[in-house]
């Protein structure tokens, strides 16, 4: 699966897109000296071996990290602190992908490790099939200033440059010429709404304008890649929607490739393309939404699914049997000959309707329901197949 | 611009105005430089005659005050000198063991071995003896203080600004009303310790009580205390590592005291040994004495801030005070239990050995035979220096002196000449400069605006006509503006009267003497010690290099720190300059170091996640940032620059300190009182200032 060079056969994604960032086998262990417990193993066999991290060695091979627990235990017992276990996952171009996880579960590590704010005790993390570990300091500074933006829980806004200032201040890290950065700035003021608030300071904002002021500061330097860590969890709940809201919107516009940090399960499902869901360091899950309703791995993915509205993210695809795909033929076939059959036309649903959609057309069709995707028939549904459904049983 | 900074731009420009039109007109009206003598408000003399009544009405009082203390005084040095030398070793090793542990005990014993060895014991024992009355005494008044201020909201607004005073009148400006009073003798500096050292008991006090948390008082409340249980179980045990600090701060100060107060004369104490030694010129004696009292400084330093930092860590919810860089000292982690008993057993222990001892007379009496006293050696290496790198020091001395100090003190005009500079100021350089300083202003205002423009004008005119070139008119306003435009009216009202009072009571030279060495002294280390601290806060091992370094040259008393500049450098105002900048440059590095490390966070890490290179992150973030807190620093420094200026008197730096010198060597409480009140009114009116300017940046920035 490792791909090396820019471009080449890169994996596609669902939707067809390139993988952009690839995370792979990174550990974050804090401590006196928590690379050792990597560099005995085979010393590296691999090409993961950095020579230029001061003392920071990641020797053990991306492949032969034997068994989470037991490294983990290890440095546990010799004092150390792990904050990420053995984390792999990757992000397709253009999607949003939402790590999730209870507070302390690690997200923030991972995220910051993808823009390596912190440094991973081992493992690799490829953006377009480049090693981000490799960089050079000067390579990273020019990597942080071209590719990537990010947000902040507590916005990490400057206090003392006025709102307009703030959002420059990555194109005049950059020395790019005052004008030029403030015609910018405006442009994403603008996209933000923010207009009027030019002269102001971030003290003088509320917190919901404060989070403005952060995601367009991250979009001034048009990265591809945008990175948010739990953005709106210091916002009241009303605003809070209204700026997921926003958020989509943005998206819409940008098609950046998102990794978005949240505790909010209902956020993750409100923005998610895919979700991560992360427990004591470790990935448990990754899935679309309604794979983890679904099929949860575990009982701690299905500890956060219990609450969720399921009627509203499963959808008749996800519950279609197979099984019955004759039958529907048939049905179909019968439908098609009897002209001006409208209960049988109208036993048909799209793949991608939820389950609240679905029950209105069952309620009108007991005998059940035709699923199709693209006009071809993928199963079928029957009110009792929705109500296990519903009712999280298989 | 805003019309509030036009009219603040206009307010700076008059000011500019006058100053010209002064400097044009100061050849032909010399007044404009300073009042004449028929001007001058007597306050001196109505003080001196107010003195004479007061003394003659109480005298009385105060002689029976000085008899009644003297007991004390006398019981402790006689203790002390009774003592055999082990047993007072062992005492002092128990004690520094139980306030900070082995290491702490095994310095004890090399300190108090080396004034044995070095012959310095007998004095030495009557420095600590008057320290043993005057910290008591200053413990209990400034604690009985510090709860009425708490208690009282009147007595507090008569307090603080008496404390502020207390804290900014010279030591030696204390010493004469005293002398005055109690007459001559050793009481005289017990008296004047306690007082001296009484403002920082108070002063914690008051903070500790006033953090007392408000659920523990309710608590308490609920509980049904009444007002004595409540203050002696609730309040007194939640303020105690507040009052623990105090105690610490209170120590150095009485020990600075006891030492400073050498100068009058009159008692066998070590700091006389220093004094008289550096006036006689015998620089290997008085450094050997001057290590003793380093010694003694950092023993007491160390054994009451291991006692108040056990305290602060037994209480670790309470705030921690604003002590920088001190949290990391210290013993890590001893439980309390486990070493109580230790400590009993090594007492005992060492009591019974002192005990047996004290039949042996060499262990009585240290030896006269077994002194070590290597002075003449030293002397002799001292020559040998002097003798082969005269050239070498004398060309750093001249250096400073013509591009720095000379400039700073006269002004380029009259500094640059063919026998210093080596060119004459011909009039084209005098344009030239001009040119210059306005060009550089120019810039400077396109750059940030009006505020650094006008600083360099008006840097670029002191620079030229010298500090003592200026007339008074344009630097009353100028600080005056300044207060006013950062502090509002009352700083305002203060710089005025302040420099009025130096001004009508005839020491307006002196006082600018002493602002042009505090201004080049503050200049330097603001500039190094920011550099310093900028370092240490990038670099831990830097950091855990100075700190040590820092605690030393706090805790030290002052005369100490002249004696190696005076070794170098002979008397005279280079020698002065040093000392000032040794003994002031530790607040700025400190408040540097901790400013820049407590630079939010958040704000840091978007920085760097938006690519700031470690440059960018140091200039555009963490600076502005720590601004408003290096200033605090910067304010510290201008304190303690004042304080040691008055004792480079005696290494000959002139101005107000050498009027209260004089002051003291001839008795003249008024001349005292004006020049004390001077130099205090010079460093309040600075404190103000900057502290109100570091108060408003911190609310601007929302990082109160
Ligand atoms: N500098 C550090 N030193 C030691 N442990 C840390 C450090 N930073 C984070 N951790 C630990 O790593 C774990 C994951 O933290 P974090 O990634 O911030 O979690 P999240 O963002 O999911 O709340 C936590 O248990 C935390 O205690
Ligand atoms: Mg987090």
């Amino acid at each position: 699966m490792r791909s090396c060079g820019g471009g080449g056969a890169a994996p596609l994604g669902p939707m067809n897109a390139p993988v952009k960032i690839a995370c792979r086998h990174v550990w974050k262990v804090y401590g006196d000296d928590p690379s050792r417990f990597f560099r005995d193993g085979d010393g590296g066999g691999g090409g993961n071996n950095r020579d230029d991290g001061g003392g920071d060695n990641r020797g053990r091979n991306a492949g032969d990290v034997p068994d989470n627990r037991a490294l983990w235990e290890e440095f546990e017992a010799a004092g150390h602190i792990g904050a990420a276990c053995n984390v792999s996952f990757e992000v397709f171009t253009g999607e949003i992908f939402v790590i999730m996880g209870l507070s302390g579960s690690g997200k923030s590590t991972v995220v910051r490790c993808l823009s390596r704010l912190i440094e991973p005790t081992a493992g690799q993390v490829l953006v377009d099939g480049e090693d981000l570990l490799r960089l050079g300091a000067r390579e990273l500074i020019e990597f942080r200033r071209h590719k990537m933006g990010m947000v902040f829980q507590n916005f990490g806004l400057l206090p003392h440059l006025s709102v307009l200032d703030n959002i420059a201040f990555p194109l005049k890290v950059q020395n790019i010429g005052r004008p030029q950065r403030e015609a910018r700035a405006r442009e994403v003021i603008e996209l933000v709404g923010l207009q009027g608030r030019e002269d102001s300071f971030p003290r003088q904002l509320s917190g919901g304008q404060q989070q403005r002021v952060g995601i367009a500061r991250s979009l001034a330097v048009e990265p591809d890649m945008w990175f948010l860590d739990e953005p709106f969890s210091a916002l009241d709940p009303l605003i809070r929607r209204q700026m997921q809201d926003e958020f989509l919107r943005l998206q819409k516009r940008l098609h950046k490739t998102i990794v978005f940090i949240t505790h909010d399960f209902l956020e993750a499902l409100r923005l998610a393309d895919r979700i991560a869901i992360m427990k004591d360091g470790e990935i448990a899950q990754v899935g679309a939404a309604a794979e983890l309703v679904l099929n949860p791995a575990d009982e701690y993915v299905a500890e956060f699914t219990r609450e969720v509205p399921r009627a509203r993210i499963i959808t008749a695809g996800d519950i279609a049997t197979v099984a019955t795909v004759d039958a529907a033929a048939t049905l179909d076939g019968v439908g098609d000959s009897g002209d001006g059959d409208s209960t049988v036309t109208d036993a048909r649903i799209d793949a991608a309707a939820t389950l609240e959609q679905l029950m209105a057309r069952l309620a009108d069709h007991p005998g059940g329901v035709t699923v199709q995707r693209g006009g071809e028939t993928v199963g079928r549904v029957t009110a009792v197949q929705l109500i296990k459904a519903l009712a999280a049983r298989d | 611009m805003k019309p509030a900074d036009r009219r603040r731009l206009a307010a700076w420009l008059a000011v500019i105005t006058v100053a010209a039109v002064c400097i044009a007109l100061r050849g032909r009206a010399p007044w404009l430089l300073d009042l004449p003598p028929a001007f001058v408000v007597p306050v001196a003399d109505w003080f001196n005659a107010f003195m004479v009544w007061f003394i003659g009405a109480f005298k009385w009082l105060f002689r029976a005050a000085n008899w009644l203390l003297g007991w004390p005084l006398a019981g402790a040095q006689a203790l002390l000198q009774w003592l055999p030398w082990p047993a007072t070793m062992a005492a002092f090793c128990a004690l520094a063991f139980a306030a900070s542990g082995w290491k702490l005990a095994l310095f004890a014993a090399a300190a108090l071995f080396y004034m044995a060895l070095t012959g310095h014991w007998s004095p030495s024992m009557n420095t600590l003896g008057s320290v043993l009355v005057s910290i008591p005494l200053a413990l209990a008044a400034g604690f009985a203080l510090g709860v009425a201020a708490h208690r009282s909201k009147r007595v507090d607004r008569v307090v603080q600004p008496l404390l502020d005073l207390m804290q900014t009148v010279p030591t030696f400006a204390y010493l004469i009303p005293i002398l005055l009073l109690f007459g001559f003798g050793p009481v005289v500096g017990v008296v004047a310790s306690a007082i001296y050292a009484c403002p920082p008991m108070v002063r914690n006090t008051l903070l500790g009580l006033r953090r007392v948390p408000r659920e523990a008082l309710e608590s308490g409340l609920i509980c049904g205390a009444t007002g004595p249980q409540l203050f002696w179980w609730v309040q007194a045990p939640s303020a105690l590592p507040a009052l623990m600090v105090g105690v610490n701060q209170t120590t150095m100060a009485a020990l600075s005291m006891v030492i400073i107060a050498a100068i009058i004369g009159g008692s066998a104490d070590i700091g006389w040994e220093v004094l008289s030694t550096m006036r006689k010129a015998q620089f290997g004696q008085s450094l050997l004495a001057g290590i003793v009292i380093a010694l003694i400084a950092m023993l007491l330093d160390r054994i009451s801030w291991g006692f108040a930092d056990r305290a602060g860590r037994g209480a670790a919810a309470a705030g921690r005070s604003r002590n920088h860089g001190r949290g990391g000292r210290g013993g890590r982690g001893h439980g309390r239990h486990g070493r109580l008993k230790p400590w009993l057993l090594t007492l005992i222990a060492l009591a019974i050995f002192a005990g047996a001892t004290a039949f042996i007379p060499a262990a009585r009496v240290y030896p006269e035979a077994w002194v070590f006293y290597p002075a003449d050696a030293i002397n002799a290496a001292l020559r040998f220096v002097t003798a082969n790198y005269s050239a070498a020091t004398d060309a750093v001395k001249h250096a400073a002196l013509f591009y720095y100090l000379l400039p700073l003190k006269i002004g380029l005009s009259q500094a640059v000449t063919p026998f210093s500079w080596g060119v004459a100021l011909t009039p084209g350089l005098v344009w030239g400069y001009a040119a210059a300083v306005g060009v550089i202003a120019w810039r400077l205002f396109a750059w940030r605006g009006w505020r650094p423009a006008v600083a360099a004008v008006v840097g670029g005119g002191v620079l030229y006509f010298g500090v003592t070139g200026l007339p008074w008119p344009p630097f009353i306003l100028a600080s005056t503006l300044l207060a006013w435009q950062v502090g509002g009216r009352r700083v305002a009202l203060l710089s005025a009267g302040g420099w009025a009072f130096m001004l009508l009571t005839g020491v307006w030279a002196q006082a600018m003497l002493s602002v042009y060495l505090c201004a080049a002294a503050v200049l330097v280390c603001a500039l190094g010690g920011g550099a310093l601290g900028v370092w240490a806060s990038a670099n831990r091992r830097v950091s855990n290099f100075l700190r040590p370094i820092n605690d030393t040259l706090q805790s030290m008393p002052l005369f100490v720190i002249l004696i190696p500049f005076l070794m170098f450098f002979q008397i005279g105002e280079f020698t002065s300059f040093l000392a000032i900048i040794a003994y002031a440059i530790v607040p700025t590095i400190r408040y540097t170091e901790h400013g820049l490390r407590h630079v939010p966070a958040a704000s840091v890490e978007a920085a760097i996640a938006m690519g700031c290179t470690r440059r960018q992150l140091l200039w555009e973030v963490k600076m502005p940032l720590a601004l408003p807190e290096i200033m605090l620093g910067v304010n510290q420094t201008v304190l303690f620059a004042l304080a040691m200026l008055v004792i480079t008197a005696l290494v000959g730096s002139r101005g107000l300190g050498q009027s209260v010198y004089i002051a003291l060597s001839n008795a003249d409480p008024g001349l005292g009182l004006v020049a004390g009140l001077g130099i205090a009114l010079i460093a309040i009116i600075a404190d103000r200032i900057i502290q109100a300017w570091s108060a408003r940046r911190k609310s601007t920035l929302g990082i109160a």
